[in-house]
This record gives C-alpha cells, sequence and structure tokens, in this order.
C-alpha cells in the first residue's frame, strides 16, 4: 500500500513492521506540505526542525522496544490552541501571536508519552470563535477539495491536514461544533467526545463547560485509538471523569442497534445532497442490522441562540486575561493602565473575537444576567432533557453534521448571523456535554464531502465508534483523498 | 440637633493557614522574592486550571461551626470579572450564590453588655497579587506571589453600633480563627484585613443611613479612630444640610482622615457567573462532623480547663487564653516545667511587660517555651536570683534558646557554696567594721545595709534569703 493511502493504524503496523521508518515518514509528510501548504495553509507553525529529531528518538525507543503503542511514530498535528511547551501557540490571533507556553497540555503530554511525532500547529479561527477558519491571524485555510472553498471551523486546519494527508491524525477542539462541522466539510472522521471524557489542561478556554479535544482522523479506528489514547481523568482538570476506554470497534454487526432520526433535523434549510448522503447512511446502517426509529428533538430552534449567549459569556471572561500586561500583544505606546488595556485588545483581537466578547460581557452584564444567562441555562437544561429522551428510544442519533457542503471563501463574511446558523446540528450536543462523531458519506454534486453526524449518550463512544467503523467497512468515502478522488 | 448612632457592619478578610494556594501546589508562604512562589496555575497562564485545595474548604467549615453558621451542602464557585494588573486571570474565583457558611452569630461583652453579633455569610475566594510602584524609574511591577493564597470574606450584619464593639467581635473572632489555627491573623503581614462599612441615623429611627465602605485599615487602633473619624464626617454631614453618599473610601491614619476612593454611580460591574471549570462541592454530614471532631479546643474551653487543672482563677485563665499563642507558650512552657503559677506569672507579668515595651504581637513572639520553662525552674530552685533571671529572660525573649549556656557565660548562677560566701562576707564585714559595731550595739536598720553590701559584692548572684541567714550566723546570732 502506498504510504498516503493509508490510514494512521496502518501506518503504524508499518512502521512497526520496518517497512517505513519514522523519520521516512515524517520527511514524507513535511514534502507533501511543501508541495500543498501554499495553496492548503493548514498550519500557523511547522516544527520540521524538532519533528525531525523527534521522529528519530522515538525510532530507537520503538527499536529498543519501549515503544510499543499501535500509533508511536505516526506523524501529526496539534490545533494552535493546545498548549505546547516551547512551541508558541498562538489561537491563531494576533495577541497571541509570539506567546510560547511554558508548559504542555495533558493531551499532549499523553501523545508524547506514546510516541506521537508532532509535526506542527493547525490553523483555525481566531480563538475558535467561527465556522471557516476566515478569522485566523494567519490566513485563511483552503479546503483541500477545493482551494476557493472554507475548510470550516474552528478546526479547519486540523482537518484540512489530515484530508490532504499533510499528517495522518490531528488534534482539533470542539465548542459548538468545531471538530465535526470541518470534519464533514473536509471529508474526514471527527469525534468531539463526551465533555469531562478527555483533559482540558492546557486547552486555551474559549467556552470552558462545552469545550473539548478531539481527535480528526482518516477513519473511526484511528478515532478510537486516538480518542483511548487522550482520554481519562487527569487531576489538572477537576472537570474531567474517570471512565472505562472505550473499545477499538470490531466487526460490522449492527443487530438490534437502534438508530434515532430526529426529524428536526432533516427540515427546512437542510442542502438537499446533504439531506440525500446522510438518509443513505441511514439505510446502509439498516442493511447491517440496525433499526432506524423516528425521534423528536424539539428544541433544536432555541439551540442557537442559547448556544451563543453561554459561549460568548464564559468567553467574554475566559479571554480577559489577554490584556497586554503578562504576555501576547503589547502595544508600543499607551498612556496609562486604562489606554494599554484598550489599546491591547482593540489592536489584538480580530472582529468576531470582540463581537463575542461584547456580546457576552453584556449577556453578563447586571440587569440582563436573568434574561439572558439564566435563561440560556435553563434552554441548556431542556435540551439535555430532550436527547435524555431520544436514548429512551434510540441508542445513538444519526443527523447531518452541517445543513451544507463547504461554502465558498467569504460566502458569510459580512453576514455573522448566516455563520453561526451554520452550527444548528451540531451545538445542543456540546449543551448536552455529549459524544458527536462525523463520517464522510458522500459527495454532492459540485463533488464536496457531505458528512453524517452519529449521536450518543453520555460516554456513549464505544458505540459511536462501533456503527462509524461499520459504516466504514462498506463504504470507502473515507477512503477518499483530494488528490485521487475516483469519479462516479 | 438629634442624637446619632452608629451602624456599622464589616467585611474582614483571613488569608487561611494552609500549606498550599486554594487552587494549586504552590506554597502560601509570607515573603519571598517576587514571583517565586508562583506556577502556570496561580499566575493565570492560558489553558490552566484551577483544582479546589480540599483544606480549604475544610477550613470554611470549621470557621461556619466556630461562628454558628450554616453550612451550605451544596457549593458553586463563582467568577467576579474586573480588569487590574494583579490579577492575572482578570476574574477572581470567589463564591456569590451559594456561600459555603450563612447565618451565624459572634458573642461579644463590652461595657455596654453582652450581645450577639451576627454573620451574614462566609465565603471562599483567591488573593490577589501585590502592585509595587518604583518611583526611581516610574515603573509598576507585579508580584504574583500572593495569587491564589486563599481567603475567608467573612461578612457580619450591621449589628455593631460602637467602635467598642467593633473592636471587640474582630478580637473574638480572630481569637477564634487562632484557635481553629485557620489563620494566624496578623493584619501587619495583611492574613486579617477589615473593610468597615459605616452609617449613621438618629436614635430611634428604625431605617438604615447611607453607608460608606472604608478599607485600608491597617491595626485595631486604626480602625477605631476610622470610625470616630467617620461618625463624626457623615454627622457633620448631615447637621449641615448634606447628604452622605454611598462610597468607598480610603482612611489615611497618618492624616487621621478619610478619602473617597469611588462612588456608587461609578461601582464596577462584575458580571458575576458561575466558576465553569470547578464542578460544584458536595459537603456531607459525615464531612462537617469530621471537622466538627477535630475542632480544637478553643478559649473559652481552655479557661474553663486553666481554672480546674491548674487552680488559676478566672481572671488569669482569661488573660492567659486570650490569644492562641500565648496560650501555646503558657502550656508548652508548663509541660516542661510543672510549674503553673510561676509560668503564669512569667508570662503575665515580665512577658506581657516586653511585648508592650518592644510592641511585639502575640502571634510574633519569638520566646521558647522551653526557655522560660527553664528560668521558671532556675528560680524556683534557686539556682537564678529574680534579679538575674530578668536578664535571661531578655535573652530568652529576643528568641534565645539556650538558658543554661547563657547563664554560664554571664556569670549569673548562685555560688551555692557556703565556703565561698563566707569568705566574701568576712570580707564585707570586716570592711564595714563601725556598721558590725553599731548592729551590734542594737542598731536594727543597719542589717539591712549589710545584706546590701553583701549582694553587691556577690554581683546579685545570691539568694537573697541564703544571705540573709549566713550573715546572721557571721554576726554570730
Amino acid at each position: 500500500m502506498e504510504l498516503f493511502e493509508m490510514t494512521a493504524l496502518e501506518l503504524g503496523a508499518a512502521i512497526k513492521r520496518r517497512e517505513i521508518g519514522v523519520e521516512e515518514a515524517a520527511r514524507a509528510c513535511l514534502d507533501r506540505m511543501s508541495a500543498q501548504e501554499g495553496t492548503v495553509n493548514a498550519f500557523v507553525t511547522v516544527t520540521e526542525k524538532e519533528a525531525l529529531k523527534r521522529a528519530r528518538e522515538v525510532q530507537a525507543r520503538i527499536d529498543s522496544g519501549e515503544m510499543t503503542h499501535p500509533l508511536a511514530g505516526v506523524p501529526m498535528a496539534i490545533k494552535d490552541l493546545i498548549s505546547t511547551k516551547g512551541v508558541r501557540t498562538t489561537c491563531s490571533s494576533r495577541m497571541l501571536e509570539n506567546y510560547v507556553p511554558v508548559f504542555d497540555a495533558t493531551v499532549v503530554r499523553k501523545l508524547d508519552a506514546i510516541g506521537a511525532v508532532c509535526l506542527g500547529k493547525t490553523n483555525m479561527d481566531e480563538f475558535a470563535m467561527g465556522s471557516s477558519t476566515e478569522s485566523s491571524w494567519f490566513g485563511v485555510t483552503r479546503n483541500p477539495w477545493d482551494p476557493s472553498r472554507v475548510p470550516g471551523g474552528s478546526s479547519g486546519g486540523s482537518a484540512a491536514a489530515v484530508a490532504a494527508r499533510e499528517v495522518f491524525y490531528a488534534l482539533g477542539s470542539d465548542t459548538g461544533g468545531s471538530i465535526r462541522q470541518p470534519a464533514s466539510f473536509c471529508g474526514v472522521t471527527g469525534i468531539k467526545p463526551t465533555y469531562g471524557a478527555v483533559s482540558r489542561y492546557g486547552l486555551l478556554a474559549y467556552a470552558s463547560s462545552l469545550d473539548q479535544i478531539g481527535p480528526l482522523t482518516v477513519d473511526a479506528l484511528d478515532a478510537a485509538a486516538v480518542t483511548r489514547t487522550i482520554m481519562g481523568r487527569d487531576e489538572m482538570d477537576s472537570t474531567s471523569v474517570d471512565v472505562p476506554l472505550p473499545d477499538m470497534p470490531q466487526g460490522d454487526d449492527l443487530t438490534g442497534l437502534r438508530v434515532g432520526i430526529p426529524e428536526d433535523y432533516f427540515g427546512e434549510g437542510l442542502d438537499a445532497d446533504v439531506r440525500a448522503r446522510v438518509l443513505d447512511a441511514a439505510k446502509a446502517l439498516e442493511a447491517m442490522g440496525a433499526v432506524l426509529v423516528p425521534v423528536k428533538m424539539p428544541m433544536l430552534e432555541y439551540a442557537i441562540p442559547a448556544y451563543y449567549v453561554l459561549a460568548c459569556a464564559e468567553a467574554s471572561s475566559n479571554l480577559s486575561r489577554y490584556d497586554g500586561v503578562k504576555y501576547g500583544f503589547r502595544p508600543e505606546k499607551f498612556e496609562d493602565l486604562h489606554d494599554l488595556y484598550t489599546t491591547a485588545r482593540s489592536e489584538g483581537f480580530g472582529a468576531e473575537v470582540k463581537r463575542r466578547i461584547m456580546l457576552g460581557a453584556f449577556a453578563l452584564s447586571s440587569g440582563y444576567y436573568d434574561a439572558y444567562y439564566n435563561k440560556a441555562l435553563r434552554v441548556k437544561a431542556l435540551i439535555k432533557r430532550a436527547f435524555d429522551a431520544c436514548f429512551e428510544q434510540a441508542d445513538l442519533l444519526l443527523t447531518p453534521a452541517a445543513p451544507t457542503t463547504a461554502f465558498a471563501l467569504g460566502a458569510h463574511s459580512d453576514d455573522p448571523i448566516q455563520m453561526y446558523l451554520g452550527d444548528i446540528y451540531t451545538v445542543s450536543v456540546n449543551m448536552a456535554g455529549l459524544p458527536g462523531m462525523v463520517v464522510p458519506c458522500g459527495f454532492d454534486a459540485a463533488g464536496l464531502p457531505v458528512g453524517a453526524q452519529l449521536i450518543g449518550p453520555a460516554f456513549g463512544e464505544s458505540q459511536l465508534f462501533k456503527a462509524a467503523h461499520a459504516y466504514q467497512m462498506h463504504t470507502d468515502f473515507h477512503r477518499q483523498r483530494p488528490d485521487a478522488r475516483k469519479e462516479g | 440637633m438629634a442624637t446619632y448612632e452608629m451602624v456599622i457592619g464589616l467585611e474582614v478578610h483571613v488569608e487561611l493557614a494552609t500549606r498550599t494556594k486554594i487552587f494549586c501546589g504552590c506554597t502560601t508562604r509570607f515573603g519571598g522574592a517576587p514571583n517565586t512562589h508562583t506556577c502556570p496555575v496561580c499566575t493565570g497562564m492560558p489553558g490552566t486550571l484551577p483544582v479546589v485545595n480540599r483544606k480549604v474548604v475544610e477550613f470554611a467549615i470549621a470557621a461556619g461551626l466556630a461562628t454558628n453558621c450554616e453550612i451550605t451542602r451544596y457549593n458553586k464557585f463563582d467568577r467576579k470579572n474586573y480588569f487590574y494588573p494583579d490579577l492575572p486571570k482578570a476574574y477572581q474565583v470567589s463564591q456569590l450564590y451559594l456561600p459555603i457558611c450563612r447565618n451565624g452569630h459572634v458573642d461579644i461583652k463590652t461595657a455596654a453588655g453582652e450581645k450577639a453579633v451576627g454573620i451574614h455569610e462566609i465565603h471562599m475566594e483567591e488573593d490577589a497579587g501585590k502592585l509595587m510602584h518604583d518611583p526611581w524609574i516610574d515603573q509598576t511591577m507585579v508580584d504574583y506571589n500572593r495569587c491564589g493564597v486563599p481567603l475567608l470574606e467573612i461578612v457580619s450584619e450591621p449589628d455593631m453600633r460602637s467602635a467598642e464593639e467593633v473592636i471587640a467581635y474582630l478580637t473574638k473572632l480572630r481569637q477564634t480563627l487562632q484557635y481553629l489555627g485557620v489563620s494566624d491573623c496578623k493584619m501587619q503581614e495583611g492574613s486579617l484585613r477589615a473593610d468597615v462599612n459605616l452609617s449613621v441615623r438618629p436614635v430611634g429611627q428604625d431605617a438604615f443611613g447611607t453607608r460608606t465602605e472604608m478599607k485600608n485599615l491597617n491595626s485595631f487602633k486604626a480602625i477605631a479612630r476610622a470610625i470616630e473619624g467617620e461618625f463624626r464626617r457623615q454627622v457633620e454631614l448631615i447637621e449641615d444640610g448634606g447628604r452622605v453618599l454611598q462610597q468607598t473610601r480610603r482612611w489615611d491614619d497618618n492624616k487621621g482622615a478619610s478619602f473617597a476612593m469611588r462612588s456608587k454611580e461609578n461601582a464596577q460591574d462584575y458580571r458575576y457567573f458561575p466558576e465553569p471549570d470547578l464542578p460544584p462541592i458536595a459537603i456531607s454530614q459525615a464531612w462537617i462532623d469530621e471537622v466538627k471532631a477535630r475542632q480544637p479546643e478553643l478559649a473559652e474551653a481552655k479557661a474553663a480547663r486553666y481554672q480546674k487543672e491548674f487552680a488559676l482563677s478566672a481572671y488569669d485563665a482569661a488573660i492567659l487564653t486570650a490569644e492562641k499563642p500565648v496560650a501555646d507558650l503558657f502550656e508548652q512552657a508548663v509541660a516542661a516545667c510543672g510549674r503553673p503559677r510561676e509560668v503564669g506569672s512569667w508570662i503575665m507579668g515580665e512577658t506581657m511587660a516586653m511585648m508592650k515595651e518592644k510592641q511585639v504581637l502575640a502571634e510574633s513572639l519569638t520566646l521558647s517555651p522551653q526557655a522560660l520553662a527553664r528560668i521558671v525552674t532556675l528560680v524556683a530552685e534557686g539556682k537564678l536570683s529574680r534579679q538575674s533571671a530578668r536578664e535571661v529572660f531578655a535573652y530568652a525573649f529576643d528568641g534565645g534558646e539556650d538558658v543554661d549556656s547563657y547563664v554560664k557565660a554571664h556569670g549569673l548562677e548562685i555560688v551555692a557554696d557556703d565556703l565561698a560566701y563566707e569568705a566574701i562576707l568576712a570580707d564585707v564585714l570586716k570592711r564595714c567594721e563601725k556598721d558590725v559595731a553599731a548592729y551590734k550595739a542594737g542598731n536594727q536598720k543597719v542589717f539591712g545595709f549589710l545584706v546590701g553590701q553583701a549582694m553587691k559584692a556577690l554581683k546579685g548572684k545570691a539568694d537573697p534569703k541564703k544571705i540573709n541567714e549566713l550573715l546572721r550566723r557571721a554576726l554570730g546570732e
């Protein structure tokens, strides 16, 4: 098999069999970056020198038998909002353009321990606020399937890097769909694990109660392998939970699996091609023995406004620390303390970040707190209850990941509301803290990937991996690449 | 002119005596070079998260139980958002909606009688860092060492009506917290800080007047002065036809006056909301019982025990137990020498006199209980005169521990050898031949003079009783 036809686990196995060296794999990826990055721009920072050094180190430890993990030696990338010691972590913001963390995120430490070879930090919407990776201070990332289109966001760099096979997997983060929507737009597999499954220590927070780190991968097996590696209770994150690791999926027998189809997710505003491909996926699952069950998710229309109130409220607080005093962007000239704050934040943050900070600060301000923040919290509770009701009838839900396929660059630049509405199918999963996974399920008329979303009950990752893997045993959408697209 | 009364409520912040900070493992030790007691968590580096120090919750429960509060079973932290360079996250993690303790009271006694001062609430929060302005280079530096040091904010009801009541309340509160081991309550190091909310109203009126909040009060004396000053200011304002504004004011103890810092109109909106990085803390009855069971003996119980166990008067027992460090000194010294009466008299006498003279607060005492016990023992065994003992005590008070070596090195030990005494006495009697004659002729007064001469020759190292005895013998009685 050719190197770039492999999944991460297949490459890991080839490395173990000495069919390919760790450094060789890393160099091949770096070569691919050289060829494609001029167009794709998936990376904010490529750490070539460190990566090659690291590759040799990992090779030695694999050779000595010290590193045996199935993903040891596999080149990967990390979204640029996960803290990496000694490597700048920018959140794709001017504010943190030169911020070099003094510590590694817990997920980074875990991946280090198993022999991951990180090639760099991927581009994103500034501070993860956006659905197109267009708000990055470091320029837009382009969709490898069609460079005139966005890769989705906010983890657009991670999704594009995997789609273009510049790396074999990448970490992203998902607050309202930031892993799942770009996975859908770029034709890769992605999962947002249950809130609390993966430590957030070292994740530069956007909305603490909704943020979760997860992988973007070639297929469901890779997603399961990476998730198992980064999951687990962390002493440094009080919201992390100690639960058993999900199983590696096996087989394609889905007999008896109840797959809920929430009709509210297939209504007005959904692109016809997307609708057709997702319903195809439902039929495919049915063919493997799953039972399709119609369910109701009545709260959907309130999810977006409630989400934007909660996420922006937390963001307004989380992003207050970027004040030009301690690290990050500081204007050269300022009159006094107040002027330092105003200038640093006016010039350091982009328009979308400032919009959300103001929105959030307003929602929390005295006199408005009950009308906005508290009401949004009540919606959050109702959404959770609606999901609970669904999971009494179904083991998991199947929905579209986004209403459309990848849109053109600039299409929503002047219309933030239109951009927000694109999150309709993903945000409620974050508000309920549930695991949500996206698998490629075909292409639209323009040849752009379509993704199907599987939603599970809390800590139901095993089920998601099982269904996704079974589906991928019978389809090859996930195996297709922009540079080797089969026609028809 | 109407007669006015003052209405006072207090907000007291105490730093907790935990070994580590509230949300990370950094030390809480006071001092240290700037920014050395810090880590990514307490300096709010991007991506870090808080983890609650269990000890902080236990101390809060203990403080609540000792002040008769209800303990909140379902606790949450909230974020208080504001920008300031000493607050690296730009929010303080505190408790607004569900404080850990509520509806308690502290009983005080003043000339006006006994009274319960209500505790509105006690909540947990993190301290901020410190700004230091360097006038030489005209720059402000930030020291984050204090960032994340755990605090309890104890909010009283507006139940106090005089400076005396305020001081009684603070004294009782400090005594309780020190006894619990919850805080060392050192005002000069900022581990106890009190803000005074004060309003005035004509006697007999039920409605409260407009209150001001006074900050920067660094000692009990300053608090008393600030209260009197603010009371006068408000009454004069009203008498002159003015109106008290709701303000935060800063007391300048040197000038004896307060100055407005900010008024209600430009009060900050802290945009409080529940801290999403910390799950709620459930406090079980079992946990409360456990803290209760571990609660140490408090001042009143200790005083009662001293009366019984050491046969001390109620008055003495109260003095010895008023401040925890003094009671500790007393108990440890008694344990070392077994002489409670003598130890008590040394503490209430010399020790307290010297504390006053040298302006040493109880919590800063460096007098070793072993040293004090040794001094008491040497005096009781007749090996050290009272006069020499005072000299040794001065050494011990300043932290000296090796009393025996000190006594030896300074030749203070009573010369117990009778022969040596007799030789010296003989010498004295020879020098004072005329006086001896006068004494023998019946002038009894001369005996005292001779004793004095003998003491002088012995440089005070002698036991006066012994001198008397030997002198009478030498004079042939």
